[in-house]
């Protein structure tokens, strides 16, 4: 099975506090995860899991402390993984702050088409640029010589997308995209990946907190929770059957659009992020429904029970048997 | 009918801008017509720049410039008698706010005072309303207050910085109930927290108001938060509500084709059928269409949407819809 981007044991400690009371946070502890060609991987999880320090790492915009980013079979440093002339480009989450607004939004198309040399003449530029706004759907004509305030937040997003495309990547790295944007126009966005996927095979990592999105646009998902990757695997199995017991408190945890299934229990909530993460042990033992003694000490293994990875005591059989 | 709790007729809310010579109207309320009861909770849905916020100014009775109330009124239900909003001066309505109607405002995780401990805010919130309060007295209110909303009392000891997003807007909502205001207005309350927090957040928001049995307010553009603690929705589109029915009327039978899109474009657990959203973008509201502000984006447009605003229609005495398609009755 081909891979087009693998992350082997993966981690990124970052440290706090002053020279004397220093501690050690693991934002990312040990993740492995792959992303074929043509698929659309979604890394979910609360704000504070870990996912965005994932995406900077892959994007080489921070050092990892070990682990390595491969892609098409090659471990890249970080220098390496400037990925722009490979094929990988980036959105990120607020479309507000990813054009200057005093520059019209235009120049940032002919500046990648020139640092690319994408195009020889102005038409050609022209051309190739009102082929990539169609596919977000706009037009060259509506588009030309406007300021970033002049558009809907739905609508620069879809901008910065069109703007990803020009070098025709093979991966798009889209870290929250449409948490900024309503969510009656989230979907514009989220069929978009569907589409450059279905149509022209491009990757896509989704990163992002919302369930309901991501099991409609992925092929398939990873849970993290507090720099652990508790859950991985086919979407269908991992948001339909969960079995880790916080991607079951997730799952019950969205709204659901039916004023009939209200929830009715109560839910436990942490004060402090923090104690999560210095945690020994499962970092959820400490709100999980079904803790187990072992749980506040052993680290659960990785444990794959049908195609699907759970990092869970529960599901080991070595202890249960 | 006594019942009405906050009445606006006709109310009008209009930014007013000055821009070298011309004048420019932003039309965030237009002509909102809201009869809200007592002990019930109250949803309004829309995008964003469809004046939901302003709504919720105008009914808070905060008309700061360039936003002008331009027309209409505002009662408050009181006891047995209606006070008219707009009539009020200064100082009453300071007397008004948070002791009978409050307001939880938006990204409400940072309105509390950086350098101040909890108990400080708390003890400049009730130095300003209660009379005659001593340090201690005030420390002990708010102590009770806390632990009887199932907060944990230790954190008054602590720096807004200290406590995470959620707890931060727990704490907030707190504060807005300690004087046990009859109105309670939230501006997305869950927007930008996490989905397991978010939950709280509404439990938290879902107790208050079985307690005091008065009214909340709830604005969010977030359907599903509606569907789980509403108890009746209204739906709004530039600036006037559309559509507005019992929560169960409106996700099983919309009538508007707005309402219709915003729930269909959801994505549900079990179904991967594609799903559109709302074609277009939302009109500026300095500068509306004619007509049903809605019909450049209508896929069911007819000539008369483009010269004429419908009128409210009642398919039944729970439900009220503002569009053509209904048909007048």
């Amino acid at each position: 099975m081909e891979k087009l981007l693998e992350v082997n044991l993966l981690k990124k400690e970052y440290t706090l506090g002053s020279l004397i009371a220093r501690i050690k946070l693991t934002a990312v502890d040990n993740i492995s995860f792959y992303i074929k060609p043509a698929e659309i991987f979604t890394l979910a999880g609360e704000s504070g899991c870990g996912k965005t320090t994932s995406a900077k790492i892959i994007l080489g915009f921070e050092e990892q402390t070990s682990g390595a980013v491969i892609h098409k079979g090659k471990p890249k440093t970080r220098k390496e993984r400037a990925w722009i002339t490979e094929g990988v480009q980036a959105i990120f989450q607020d479309p507000f702050t990813t054009f200057n607004p005093l520059r019209t939004v235009d120049r940032y198309f002919f500046e990648t088409v020139q640092n690319f040399k994408l195009a020889r003449t102005n038409p050609e530029a022209i051309a190739l640029i009102d082929r990539k706004l169609k596919l977000v759907g706009l037009s060259y004509e509506e588009f030309a010589g406007k300021y970033p305030n002049e558009y809907s937040g739905g609508q620069l997003q879809r901008i910065s997308i069109a703007r990803a495309l020009l070098t025709d990547p093979t991966l798009l790295i889209a870290d929250e995209p449409v948490s900024m944007v309503d969510a009656s126009l989230r979907m514009s966005i989220v069929n978009l990946f569907k589409k450059l996927r279905d149509e022209f095979g491009v990757s896509v990592l989704y990163i992002t907190h919302d369930l309901a999105t991501a099991y409609y646009v992925s092929d398939r998902i990873a849970i993290m929770f507090r720099g652990n990757i508790v859950e991985m695997g086919p979407v269908e199995q991992v948001l339909m059957a969960p079995r880790h017991p916080y991607t079951k408190l997730l799952r019950e945890s969205i709204p659901e659009i039916d004023p009939k299934k209200r929830w009715h229990d109560t839910v436990s909530l942490t004060e402090l992020e923090h104690d999560e993460y210095l945690r020994n042990g499962c970092k959820f033992a400490g709100r999980c429904p079904v803790v187990m003694e072992m749980c506040k000490s052993v680290v659960p293994r990785d444990l794959v029970v049908d195609d699907v990875l759970v990092k869970c005591h529960k599901y080991d059989e070595s202890y249960n048997s | 009918m006594n019942n009405f709790i906050l009445r606006t007729e006709k109310l009008k809310a209009f930014y007013i801008l000055d821009m070298q010579g011309t004048q420019k109207i932003v039309k965030a309320v237009n002509e909102v017509e809201l009869e809200i009861e007592e002990n019930e909770i109250y949803g309004i849905a829309g995008e964003s720049g469809c004046g939901k916020t302003t709504l919720l100014k105008a009914l808070f009775n905060s008309f700061d410039p360039p936003l002008h109330l331009v027309g209409g009124k505002i009662f408050y239900g009181m006891g047995d008698r209606y006070v008219d909003g707009t009539s009020l001066n200064q100082e009453d309505k300071r007397k008004l706010r948070m002791e009978y109607i409050s307001y939880v405002p938006q990204g409400s995780m940072s309105v509390l005072n950086p350098v101040l401990k909890l108990k400080d805010t708390y003890q400049d919130f009730i130095a300003s309303h209660v009379d005659g309060k001593t340090r201690s007295e005030a420390f002990e209110i708010a102590k009770a207050h806390i632990s009887e909303l199932g907060l944990p009392a230790n954190i008054l000891g602590a720096y807004p910085h200290q406590l995470s997003g959620g707890m931060r807007q727990r704490v907030t909502i707190a504060l807005a109930t300690l004087l046990k205001p009859r109105i309670m207005i939230c501006d997305e309350p869950t927007t930008a927290l996490d989905v397991v927090v978010q939950r709280g957040v509404i439990q938290l928001l879902k107790d208050i108001q079985r307690n005091l049995k008065n009214t909340i307010i709830i604005v969010t553009h977030d359907m599903g938060v509606h569907a789980n603690i509403a108890d009746r929705v209204g739906i709004m589109y530039a600036g006037k509500i559309v559509e507005e029915a019992t929560t169960e009327l409106i996700f099983n039978s919309p009538l508007h084709p707005y309402t219709q899109f915003l729930i269909n474009s959801l994505p549900k657990f079990g179904d991967k059928s594609t799903r559109g959203s709302v074609p277009g973008s939302p009109p500026s509201l300095a500068d509306l269409p004619d007509g049903c502000p809605f019909h450049p984006r209508c896929p069911r447009v007819m000539d008369v949407c483009k010269t004429q605003m419908p009128g409210f229609v009642h398919p039944n005495d729970r439900h009220r819809v503002a569009c053509w398609l209904v048909g007048e009755g």
